[in-house]
């Protein structure tokens, strides 16, 4: 499938695959008609629906096509506006490799390469054969690194000198789930139908018909959590963090540490009662890459997806080394601005670091590397006002965390925003004269 | 609530009084062209206008009394708005310092964003139709992060330019990387 100048097709299948749920969704609405009476030639809307995507799936693939030229990733794409996007394998900040269902189903897999530098995008080859992606991958990690290394060596250096930090026990991650707030969707879902099925079987089929794309997006949900989840190994490697998971596709990504934009933890409600945590990073890049939905792009990568709040304190040791140990709380009156959130809210910094707490029900801490700050708001709403409280915000170039000093005393809010900003420019000075950063 | 070296600035001052320039603690605030106040004030007084004439017209068909209060709530709608227009105008400013941009704006929520040169990665100047009438553009930094969003409105086409060229220096000169 490639002809003179090195140009290739993906899989002929990516158009389905891609399709995902479309697909399926597609699937679900002809299957009953044609299970009922096999007359489908009723249906035209479907029918057209149905003919017009594959034509157009069709068409997209025959007009897709990628290379690698020396220092680049090249792919071109596009029926009506052509699109000829380069990638400088340079800047690839991590290569992952990511397996979907139906993909695992038509055995491809799609290679992501995150890409930093201003635009910050994800160079995506949707599908690849499975046998081809792995050398792919260790071709365009080597050229990335702009060594001509055979692979064998390659191969070498990526297994030795790693140092496991943590596995999630599959139990664990059961429990977790089940608890979550996406997992107690799913199982009020299960209950219902059981409970349905009892009291009227005729009518849990056509509730089943009826709410399959439903019942099928939570349980993807809850599935994709799994198996994105799935024995995910955190390792600490010469080149960075490394991470690994997944139950029938391995994923794996190596983070840098320098390329940690913010640190999140997140205790929900019924965790904390466990003294359970989760552990996000945000990497640079908003990723707005077609294709990817809304769920995708605003995730964060997580490295402890369960644990105690011990271990998260050791792993936050290595990524966020210089945090604060203390937290200062908000006035008593912000009990009438924010009464949930009353108890959650604090904030505490160090020289390099600055940490904020906040949420109603479930606790979300997050940590920013000042020498990651982007810029600094100070914001004041109508309520704040009348109460002498003001928020500051930090921004960071992260697609997730919103770190902020949230309802504090107007005066503190101003001397943080003064200090903030001083530091945050010293952090900057200091990462600009080390030339590694 | 003034601080050194980084005051609220043109809240500080005034609400009405227009200023187009000011020092404070080392800080020279700069407020958006007033012409920007004349289109906002345009803006709204023909939706005043548009409604009053809605009103007028109940008025002739659906008899005086519905009419008159849609044409007194019309008048209030203006005066209001005036009222708001000109506030939000005054909440304006920016002040260039030495290593960032402070861009204060907002009536009911007050925001102060400060924006190091180093972090933007790019600087827009646009201007619609209505606001290249009034000769006019609005400047808009870009730094990595979504959520810092400083821009400011109605400034002389001139002024625009020169920010935007000074920006674009200061930021080269001061880059940090991500």
């Amino acid at each position: 499938m490639s002809d003179a100048d090195g140009w290739r097709r993906v899989h002929p299948l990516s158009p389905i695959v891609r399709g995902g749920r479309a697909t399926i969704a597609i699937a679900v609405l002809l299957l009953p008609t044609m299970l009922r009476g096999g007359d489908i030639s009723g249906s035209y809307v479907q029918l057209a629906i149905a003919g017009v995507l594959t034509a157009l799936g069709f068409a997209s693939w025959l007009v897709t096509r990628w290379r690698i030229d020396s220092d680049d990733l090249q792919i071109e794409t596009g029926l009506l506006r052509r699109q000829s996007l380069r990638f400088p394998l340079s800047q690839v900040q991590a290569v992952d490799i990511v397996r979907p269902g139906l993909a695992r189903i038509f055995r491809v897999a799609e290679l992501r390469l995150r890409m930093g530098g201003a635009s910050g995008s994800t160079a995506r080859l949707a599908y690849l054969p499975e046998r081809e992606v792995e050398p792919l991958r260790v071709r365009l990690l080597a050229l990335a690194r702009g060594a001509k290394h055979d692979e064998e060596a390659l191969a070498a250096e990526a297994s030795a000198e790693e140092h496991v930090l943590t596995t999630v026990p599959t139990g664990r991650l059961v429990a977790s789930i089940l608890i979550s707030d996406v997992g107690l969707i799913a199982e009020a879902v299960i209950a219902g139908l059981i409970v349905t099925a009892l009291l009227a079987p005729t009518a849990a089929a056509g509730v089943v018909s009826g709410g399959a794309v439903w019942i099928l997006t939570v349980l993807t949900l809850v599935w994709r959590r799994f198996n994105q989840e799935y024995r995910l190994t955190l390792a600490e490697g010469p080149d960075g963090l490394r991470l690994r998971s997944g139950l029938v596709a391995l994923t794996a990504e190596t983070i840098r540490p320098g390329r940690v934009q913010a640190v999140r933890m997140v205790e929900p409600l019924i965790w904390r009662l466990l003294g359970w945590c989760r552990l996000e990073v945000d990497l640079a890049g908003r990723q707005r890459s077609k294709g990817e939905g809304e769920a995708q792009r605003r995730s964060l990568r997580a490295v402890l997806p369960v644990g105690s709040r011990v271990l998260a304190g050791e792993l936050l040791d290595r990524i966020v080394p210089d945090r604060p140990r203390e937290q200062t709380r908000p006035p008593r009156r912000v009990l009438w601005k924010s009464p949930l959130r009353y108890r959650m809210i604090a904030w505490g910094r160090t020289e390099t670091c600055v940490a904020t707490t906040s949420g109603r029900l479930r606790r979300v801490t997050c940590w920013v590397p000042l020498q990651k700050v982007q810029s600094l708001r100070r914001v004041q709403g109508p309520v704040q006002r009348r109460l002498r409280l003001a928020s500051v915000h930090v921004d960071t170039a992260g697609r997730g965390v919103h770190a902020m000093l949230r309802d504090r005393d107007a005066a503190e809010a101003d001397r943080a925003l003064v200090q903030l900003t001083e530091l945050a420019r010293a952090a900057r000075r200091g990462s600009a004269a080390a030339p590694a950063a | 609530m003034c601080i050194a070296g980084l005051d609220p600035g043109p809240l500080a001052y005034s609400r009405s009084v227009a200023v187009e320039e000011s020092s404070t603690e080392g800080n020279r605030w700069r407020r958006p062209s007033h012409r920007l106040l004349v289109l906002r004030r345009l803006q709204a007084a023909a939706a005043t206008v548009a409604v009053f004439v809605a009103a007028v017209v109940l008025a002739v068909y659906a008899g005086a009394a519905p009419g008159l209060v849609c044409a007194g709530l019309a008048v209030v709608f203006g005066l209001a708005a005036e009222r708001f227009v000109r506030r939000r105008f005054s909440a304006w400013g920016y002040a260039e310092r030495e290593d960032d941009l402070l861009v204060q704006r907002g009536v009911l929520f007050s925001r102060l964003s400060v924006v190091p040169y180093g972090r933007m990665q790019f600087i827009d100047v646009t201007a619609g139709p209505l606001e290249r009438s009034f000769r006019i553009a609005t400047v808009r930094m870009h730094t990595a992060a979504a959520a810092s969003d400083a821009r400011i409105p109605g400034l002389d086409r001139e002024e625009a330019a020169r920010l935007r060229d000074r920006l674009a220096e200061l930021g080269e000169a001061q880059a940090a990387g991500l």
